[in-house]
């Protein structure tokens, strides 16, 4: 799927879910085998206008997240290319038994789809919130997982899972409109991190709705002098591995910036690597600090989970000034 | 339904028993499902011996009826239909849960071996049944699916979802058997959690159900052969014997997972060739 300037605008105003939707509207025509499964959720994803047009490639199973990824993984063993979506904390860890034996274990391959996954949804508690799913998808083997940094990276992350060799869990976060990171076509590899910036002081690695966040705490952090890369870790898992060895030989020092828990997701992943170098520099984590805080509106909870730019910056600028 | 096909499904069955009694004494002290193996060992015959379609040249045969092993420790009736249809080789049973064997306790996925998924955790194998009777009708083919569950299983609540959703999707290529030995693994389902009139349950959720003997062959052999309702999937509710087939682990609950002993093994034999006299007699 090719980027331009018209339709990542477009995709930006109407957010990740809506993005997902209509991405899979304009490619379900040339897909023959492709089936999409929601329990009860597909105005939530966007689907209203796939289910219309493609009623004999859409599948209702009603709120029953279990018996979703059974059935998906019941027609990904006859061959069909299947997606399934619904809001994160229930398309992962409702059904996390069933993804794990079904598409961990026996290997079929579903794309799943979590929406609204971080603290989008703060305003209706964390029941809807979801600051774990990564760290969970990446403990099971032979599930890819995916968090694309903006609603073109949806788009491109939704081609790239369906020609992908085995299941790959696609996390959406942000609101609607959401910022955007490009604006032109670029090289979207599963398990390959992109450049955004350069810089020789700090690497700030992020993902997801994070990455714009990173991008303007860099443009911040270069007012006070300090030289900052940007890495857009849009697969944590497989980590790509080769880009954080480059970015610590290269860095005085890490920061991982994601909207999950700091247990277990792209701050975590990121230490595994690192921990296996000689030298590596230090790394700060910023993400949710393994508590579930009072809910509220998303550019609050981030606030008080101190995961604004202003706030990043000055953490690692206070850091660099006793540290380094 | 001839007589003879009825016996032939007989025989089938002792052979599964007597293969089963190997496995078990195999084993060793790692022991084995026996109890729950045994239990549906008639409606494994039935399936494997009669109702069901399959190539035996080729187990991937895309128009072979799917069989799902929902409730996975009975693999001991499975391992040895599969070996009975000639998918799996008596060396090959042999390795069962040796190591480096692909003959676990619970399935692996091996399609080239007949086993057609991975089940173990319980409550899963309707839906995976589910998504494989749907993806039948969605490319116009034939075959059926026939879903093998245990009555403790049936704790499990994706069982019901699975339940409530097959006949909202009119999957009447789709067949449901409860292995209803009334036994899990710590005790008999009314000290664990009564299942109580699991015909009507399914009957509530629209599902066309029959319940029998699941010892019986011929009744097994009618429901699953009878016409199909349209629009409706089948659960077959088959009263069975936890252990059937050997007096010592009939309807004892030790034998949910147990070490067969040489001493029992060859009361064992003796027991099967007692039957086999019987079952030979009523032929001639």
């Amino acid at each position: 799927m090719e980027l331009t300037k018209k339709n990542t605008n477009s995709w930006s105003r109407i957010g990740s879910r809506a993005t997902f939707g209509t991405v899979l509207y304009s490619i379900a025509e040339e897909h023959e085998d492709l089936i999409m499964l929601c329990p009860d959720t597909s105005t939530s994803a966007g689907l209203d206008r796939f289910r219309k047009k493609y009623p004999e490639k859409y599948l209702e199973v009603g709120i029953a997240e279990q018996n979703l990824m059974g059935i998906a993984a019941g027609l990904a063993s006859e061959g069909f290319d299947v997606f399934t979506s619904t809001f994160s904390p229930f398309q992962t860890l409702r059904c996390c038994e069933q993804i794990k034996v079904n598409l961990g274990y026996m290997k079929h391959k579903v794309c799943f789809v979590g929406l609204a996954s971080g603290v989008v949804l703060g305003k209706l508690g964390y029941t809807h919130c979801s600051i774990e799913d990564m760290a969970i998808m990446r403990a099971i083997p032979n599930i890819t997982v995916v968090s694309p940094a903006d609603c073109g990276e949806v788009a491109k992350a939704v081609s790239a899972a369906l020609e992908h060799n085995e299941s790959v869990y696609i996390r959406l976060t942000g609101g609607a409109p959401s910022p955007k990171i490009y604006e032109e076509d670029y090289d979207f590899t599963i398990g390959k991190a992109v450049t955004l910036k350069e810089g020789d002081d700090i690497t700030l690695m992020a993902t997801g709705s994070m990455v714009q966040v990173a991008l303007d705490a860099a443009n911040s952090l270069s007012e006070q002098g300090l030289s900052c890369s940007v890495l857009n870790i849009h697969t944590i898992k497989p980590i790509d591995k080769e880009a954080i060895e480059r970015s610590c030989a290269n860095s005085k020092l890490i920061v991982s910036i994601e909207e999950h828990n700091v247990i277990g997701g792209l701050g975590s992943a990121i230490a595994e690597v690192k921990s296996t170098l000689r030298n590596a520099p230090p790394q700060l984590f910023f993400g949710f600090q393994d508590t579930y805080d009072n809910s509220g509106d998303y550019g609050e909870v981030l606030k008080r989970a101190g995961l604004t730019a202003e706030q990043i910056s000055e953490k690692v600028t206070s850091w660099w000034q006793s540290e380094a | 339904m001839s007589d003879k096909n009825i016996y032939e499904i007989k025989q089938f069955a002792w052979r599964q028993r007597r293969r089963i009694l190997e496995m078990a004494l195999n084993a060793g002290a790692d022991s084995s499902h026996f109890g729950g193996g045994l239990s549906f060992v008639d409606i494994a015959a039935t399936l494997f011996g009669s109702v069901m379609n399959y190539n035996s040249e080729d187990p991937q045969d895309p128009s072979r009826d799917r069989f799902i092993l929902s409730k996975g420790h009975g693999v001991l009736g499975y391992y040895s239909a599969l070996a009975e249809i000639g998918y799996l080789t008596d060396e090959e049973l042999s390795t069962f849960e040796k190591d480096g064997s692909f003959l676990l306790g619970h399935p692996v996925i091996k399609r080239e071996k007949g086993i057609e998924f991975s089940t173990g955790s319980l409550g899963m194998g309707l839906a995976l049944g589910i998504g494989v009777s749907i993806a039948a009708k969605r490319r116009q083919r034939d075959f059926k699916v026939y879903v093998v569950m245990g009555d403790g299983e049936c704790n499990e609540g994706s069982v019901w979802e699975a339940a409530l959703a097959a006949p909202n999707m009119e999957l009447d290529n789709l067949t449901c058997i409860v292995d209803r030995n009334k036994f899990q693994q710590t005790g008999s389902n009314e000290e664990i959690m009564a299942l109580n009139d699991v015909a009507s349950k399914f009957k509530s959720f629209d599902w066309d159900v029959h319940e029998l003997d699941g010892h019986d062959v011929e009744a097994l052999y009618q429901a699953l052969s009878s016409k199909r309702e349209a629009g409706k999937p089948r659960a077959i509710i088959a009263h069975t014997i936890k252990g059937k087939g050997f007096s010592f682990s009939e309807n004892d609950n030790a034998w949910h997972h147990k070490i067969l002993t040489n001493k029992l093994y060859d009361q064992g034999l003796q027991e099967l060739e007692t039957q086999r006299t019987e079952l030979e007699s009523s032929w001639n």
